[in-house]
C-alpha cells in the first residue's frame, strides 16, 4: 500500500488531500489512479516527475512503489 | 571563504577541492578557441533571416522572386519549405515549435522569423533577405499580462485553451495554464496573524544577456546527413528539434558542440539551427547563419515579466501571472513551487498562469521563475520584519526550511543548507560591521532544486598512464576542470595528466541539458563511476601480473599495491603499456539517469547607498552565502555565486525591455539595454558553504542557479532601509526611484 499526496491542481481534480493505493509499480499506480478519476492519468503523465519518499525521479514510469512509500506528483522541472 | 557543515564527511582530498587553472583556459584567454561563429568549411556560404517588423500580423504573402535573382544567392527558405508538423499530427509543443523557429500563418513577436537566405557573402544574404517582399495584415498585441489578460485582448493562438481549470473553458484565450500549490487552511492561519501585509509587485523581462550571440554552421550536403555546429547549452535536445523541423530521424544529424559564451539558460533551445541545416539542404553547401545583437534581442529567450501579490510568514497567499513569450510555457510553475521553499509555512495558496503576449518566447534564465517570486515573497518578509521590529536573518532562521520540513511542492526535504546559509551571513564580518554611513542593509534568501538527469561517460587510459575522460555536457561554467579533478582524485593521479574532452553527439550518448546546475553533480556522477570501473580493471590486471587474488590487490596512491607488500607498486603508466598482454585497452563507460539532487540555497546581504539627487543606488559592499554541498573547483563555484548575484544586481537596478506603442523593441543592444559593467561593481564577497548531499559519492549539490534568486530582493529590502521607500516594481532605476523620493518627501 503506497499513499498518493495531492498538493497541486490534482487537489481539486480528485477533492482530496490523499489516498491510498494498493500498486507495486509507479505505472499501476497511475492506471490504477486513472480509474478511480478518468482522465487523471493523462494529467500524471504529461510533465509530470514523480516524489518517492522525498526523492524527485524525473522518469518514473518503470520505477518499483516500496510498501508504505509515500508519493508526490509534481510538475517537472528544468533549469536555466 | 568556505564553510564545510561537517568535517567527518569532508575527508582530505588531494584533488578535489583544489583550484588548477582550466583545462581550455589558455585557449579561451589566447583567442584560439574556436565558437560557432569561427568555424569556416570548405565552400561555406551565409545565410541571413528575414523578420517580422511587427509585433502582431497575419502574413497574407511572402515573395521571394526578387531575392532569389540578386547576386550570390543560393537558396530563399519561408515557412513553406518546413514539414507541416500540424498536417502531420506531430503534438502541440513541436507544432509550436516550428512555428517559433519560422512563422507560417501569422508572425507574433517583432523579429519572428518568416523567410531566410543563404547567399556567398553576409552582406549578399542581408540584402537579399531585406528584398523578401512580406504583405502583413497588422492586428493588435497584447505585450503585458495585464493586456493579454483584460477583457477582450486580442488572442494570440484560436486554439489555446486553459489548463488545469475546472470546468475547461470553451473558448481561446491568452491564458495557456494555470498552477496551484496548496496546503492548510487559508483562513485558519490568516486568523491566526498578528500581522497581515499584502502588496503587489511587478518586474520586467530581462535578458540573459550572455556575450555571444546564437550562431550555427550546417553542412547538409554529405549523403543525406547534417553535420552542424553551434555552441549551446543543449546539443543533444537542439539536434531533436532539428530533425523534427526539417523531417529527418536524430541519428541523421551530428552535432559537434562549439564552445560556448554564455548561456545562463537562454541556450537551452534552437534558434538559427534549424534554418542553417534548410538553408544548407536546399542550397547543396554548408551555410553559417549568425545572428547579430539587434536580433539577439529582438528574437531570442528574455526570462518572464511578471505581476505577483503576496500575503505573510505564517499563512501564504499567492497570485501570479507569468509572460510566456509569444508561445506557451513560462517558468511560472517552478514559481509556484520555489516561492515559500525557504520557510515551513503551514498554510498557503499559490496560483499561477502562464499568459502568452507578442513578445519572443521566454527561454529559462538561471533558476527560472524563482528570482521573479523572490522578488515579492522576500520583499513582504522583510516588511514583515520590520513590521514587528525582529532582525530579517532571525525572522528567516526562525521559519527556515529544514531537513523534515515538507516542501511546499509536497516531498519532505532531506538534508538542505538552508539554515547554514543564513548563519553564514548572520557571522560574517559583513554582517557584524557597522552599517556604513548613508547607507541601508538588506538580507533576502533563495532556493532552487537542482536536478539529475541523463549523463554518459567514457575514460580512456593512454599507454603512457594519462588519462582522457569524455564526455557529452557542453562547458559552460568550467565544468572541464570539475571531471579532470574527480578523475584525478579517483585514480590518484596528479590533475595535469587527466585531459577532458566534451565529445560530439555521434560518439558520446545522450546527454541531457547543460543546465539545472545538473552537470557537476550528474556528469560527475558519471565520470566517478567510470573512473571506479577503471580502478576494478586495473586491480584485476595487476592481480594477473603477480599472480594473486583480486583482494590482495589495493588500488592506492594512483598505483596497485599488493597488500602484503611482497611485490613492487605497479603504477598507472606500468599497468597501461602492458595493456595489450592483460586483457586490451583500459577503457570504460558508465551511464546513468542520475537522480539525488540536492536542494540549494542562498542568503545574501547587501549593503547600497542612494544618491537621493538623482535616484541612483551604488552597490557598495556584497556578500553572498550558497550551500554547494561540496566545492570540487571552489574558484568556479564562486564565479558562479558571482555571476548570479551580478546579473540579479543588472535586473534589480537596470535592466528591462523597453516597447514603443506599436509594440516594437526600443532597446535592442547594450547601449539602451544596461548590464551591470565592472565598474558599477564592488567585489562580491563569496561564502562557500558545503552542506553535502547524501545521495552524491562527493557531496555535490550544483550551484549555478540559486544565486540569482536573492539579489532583487536584497537591493529592494537594502534602499527601503536606505530611502524609507518600499519599490514593488523592477527596475528600480534612478527613475522609478527618484519618483519614489519625490512622492515621500511630498507625504512627509
Amino acid at each position: 500500500m503506497v499513499t498518493v499526496r495531492f498538493t497541486s491542481t490534482l487537489r481539486e481534480f480528485t477533492g482530496q488531500d490523499e489516498v491510498e493505493i494498493d500498486a507495486p509499480n509507479v505505472r499501476r499506480l497511475i492506471r490504477l489512479l486513472d480509474e478511480r478519476w478518468p482522465g487523471l492519468g493523462e494529467r500524471l503523465t504529461d510533465g509530470m516527475s514523480i516524489a518517492i519518499n522525498g526523492e524527485i525521479i524525473p522518469d518514473a514510469e518503470f520505477e518499483d512503489l516500496p510498501d508504505g512509500a509515500e508519493v508526490h506528483f509534481i510538475t517537472a522541472i528544468a533549469g536555466g | 571563504m568556505t564553510v564545510t557543515d561537517d568535517p567527518t564527511t569532508n575527508p582530505g582530498y588531494k584533488w578535489v577541492g583544489t583550484r588548477p587553472i582550466r583545462p581550455d583556459g589558455l585557449d579561451k584567454v589566447t583567442g584560439k578557441a574556436q565558437f560557432s561563429a569561427d568555424l569556416v568549411l570548405p565552400n561555406m556560404i551565409e545565410g541571413a533571416v528575414a523578420r517580422s517588423p511587427h509585433a502582431h500580423a497575419r502574413i497574407v504573402s511572402i515573395d521571394t522572386s526578387v531575392a532569389e535573382a540578386m547576386p550570390g544567392v543560393q537558396a530563399v527558405i519561408t515557412g513553406a519549405d518546413f514539414p507541416d508538423l500540424a498536417e502531420a499530427g506531430a503534438p502541440a509543443a513541436d507544432v509550436r515549435e516550428s512555428k517559433k523557429i519560422i512563422a507560417r500563418d501569422k508572425v507574433l513577436f517583432e523579429g519572428h522569423p518568416v523567410a531566410a537566405v543563404a547567399a556567398t557573402t553576409r552582406q549578399e544574404a542581408q540584402k537579399a533577405a531585406a528584398a523578401i517582399v512580406v504583405e502583413y495584415e497588422v492586428l493588435p498585441h497584447a505585450l503585458t499580462v495585464s493586456e493579454a489578460m483584460a477583457e477582450g485582448a486580442p488572442v494570440l493562438h484560436d486554439d489555446l485553451i486553459t489548463a488545469n481549470v475546472e470546468p475547461t473553458p470553451e473558448t481561446a484565450s491568452n491564458v495557456a495554464s494555470r498552477a496551484v500549490q496548496q496546503r492548510g487552511d487559508l483562513d485558519e492561519g490568516f486568523a491566526a496573524a498578528d500581522v497581515v501585509l499584502e502588496h503587489r509587485y511587478t518586474t520586467k523581462p530581462v535578458h540573459q544577456g550572455y556575450i555571444e550571440p546564437h550562431a550555427a554552421v550546417a553542412d547538409a550536403s554529405q549523403n543525406g546527413r547534417v553535420n552542424l555546429w553551434f555552441s549551446s547549452q543543449s546539443p543533444f535536445d537542439i539536434r531533436a528539434t532539428t530533425a523534427k523541423l526539417i523531417g529527418c530521424s536524430p541519428s541523421r544529424i551530428k552535432v559537434t558542440p562549439a564552445e560556448i559564451g554564455g548561456g545562463f539558460g537562454g541556450k537551452t533551445v534552437a534558434y538559427v539551427e534549424p534554418i542553417a541545416a534548410m538553408l544548407s539542404r536546399k542550397a547543396n553547401r554548408p551555410v553559417r547563419v549568425v545572428m547579430d545583437r539587434h536580433e539577439v534581442f529582438l528574437a531570442t529567450g528574455p526570462t518572464s515579466g511578471s505581476v505577483t501579490n503576496d500575503g505573510k510568514i505564517t499563512a501564504a497567499d499567492i497570485w501570479m501571472a507569468f509572460e510566456a513569450g509569444a508561445f506557451p510555457g513560462s517558468p511560472v510553475g517552478a514559481a509556484a513551487m520555489t516561492a515559500i521553499a525557504c520557510y515551513d509555512v503551514p498554510n498557503f495558496f499559490i496560483e499561477g498562469f502562464d499568459v502568452v503576449v507578442n513578445k519572443p518566447k521566454v527561454a529559462a534564465y538561471r533558476a527560472p521563475g524563482a528570482p521573479i517570486i523572490a522578488f515579492g515573497v522576500e520583499g513582504l518578509l522583510d516588511e514583515l520584519a520590520r513590521a514587528i521590529d525582529m532582525d530579517p536573518i532571525e525572522l528567516r532562521l526562525a521559519n527556515a526550511a529544514e531537513e523534515g520540513v515538507q516542501a511546499p511542492y509536497g516531498p519532505v526535504h532531506p538534508r538542505i543548507g538552508m539554515v547554514e546559509t543564513l548563519e553564514a551571513i548572520r557571522d560574517s564580518d559583513h554582517y557584524r560591521s557597522p552599517v556604513p554611513e548613508g547607507c541601508g542593509r538588506g538580507v533576502a534568501s533563495g532556493f532552487w532544486f537542482n536536478i539529475g538527469g541523463n549523463s554518459v561517460a567514457t575514460v580512456n587510459v593512454h599507454e603512457d598512464g594519462n588519462v582522457s575522460v569524455i564526455y557529452g555536457s557542453p562547458d559552460i561554467g568550467g565544468s572541464r576542470a570539475s571531471m579532470a579533478l574527480f578523475a584525478a582524485e579517483e585514480l590518484g593521479i596528479d590533475v595535469e595528466r587527466v585531459t577532458p574532452h566534451i565529445a560530439d553527439t555521434d560518439t558520446i550518448g545522450h546527454t541531457d541539458v547543460t543546465g539545472g546546475s545538473r552537470v557537476t553533480l550528474s556528469a560527475g556522477k558519471v565520470v566517478v563511476e567510470a573512473c571506479r570501473m577503471i580502478k576494478d580493471d586495473l586491480r584485476r590486471r595487476a592481480a594477473k601480473t603477480w599472480d594473486c587474488d583480486l583482494d590482495e590487490v589495493d588500488w592506492v596512491d594512483g598505483q596497485a599495491q599488493h597488500v602484503s607488500g611482497t611485490e613492487s607498486p605497479l603504477s598507472l603508466a606500468a599497468l597501461a603499456g602492458k595493456a595489450g598482454r592483460t586483457g586490451g585497452p583500459i577503457s570504460a563507460t558508465y551511464t546513468e539517469n542520475v537522480r539525488g539532487a540536492g536542494a540549494g540555497f542562498s542568503t545574501q546581504l547587501v549593503d547600497v547607498r542612494v544618491d537621493e539627487e538623482t535616484g541612483q543606488t551604488e552597490i557598495v559592499r556584497y556578500t553572498t552565502a550558497q550551500d554547494a554541498g561540496k566545492a570540487i573547483h571552489p574558484s568556479y563555484v564562486e564565479g558562479q555565486m558571482q555571476g548570479g548575484v551580478v546579473q540579479g544586481i543588472g535586473w534589480a537596478l537596470n535592466e528591462e525591455y523597453i516597447h514603443r506603442a506599436d509594440g516594437t523593441l526600443d532597446n535592442p543592444g547594450f547601449l539602451d539595454y544596461r548590464i551591470p559593467v565592472a565598474s558599477d561593481l564592488p567585489m562580491i564577497e563569496t561564502i562557500v558553504v558545503e552542506v553535502p548531499n547524501p545521495n552524491h559519492p562527493y557531496g555535490v549539490r550544483g550551484v549555478g542557479e540559486v544565486g540569482i534568486v536573492p539579489p532583487m530582493a536584497a537591493i529592494a529590502n537594502a534602499i527601503d532601509r536606505s530611502t524609507e521607500c518600499r519599490l514593488h516594481d523592477l527596475p528600480m532605476s534612478p527613475v522609478r526611484l527618484l519618483s519614489a523620493i519625490n512622492d515621500r518627501d511630498a507625504r512627509d
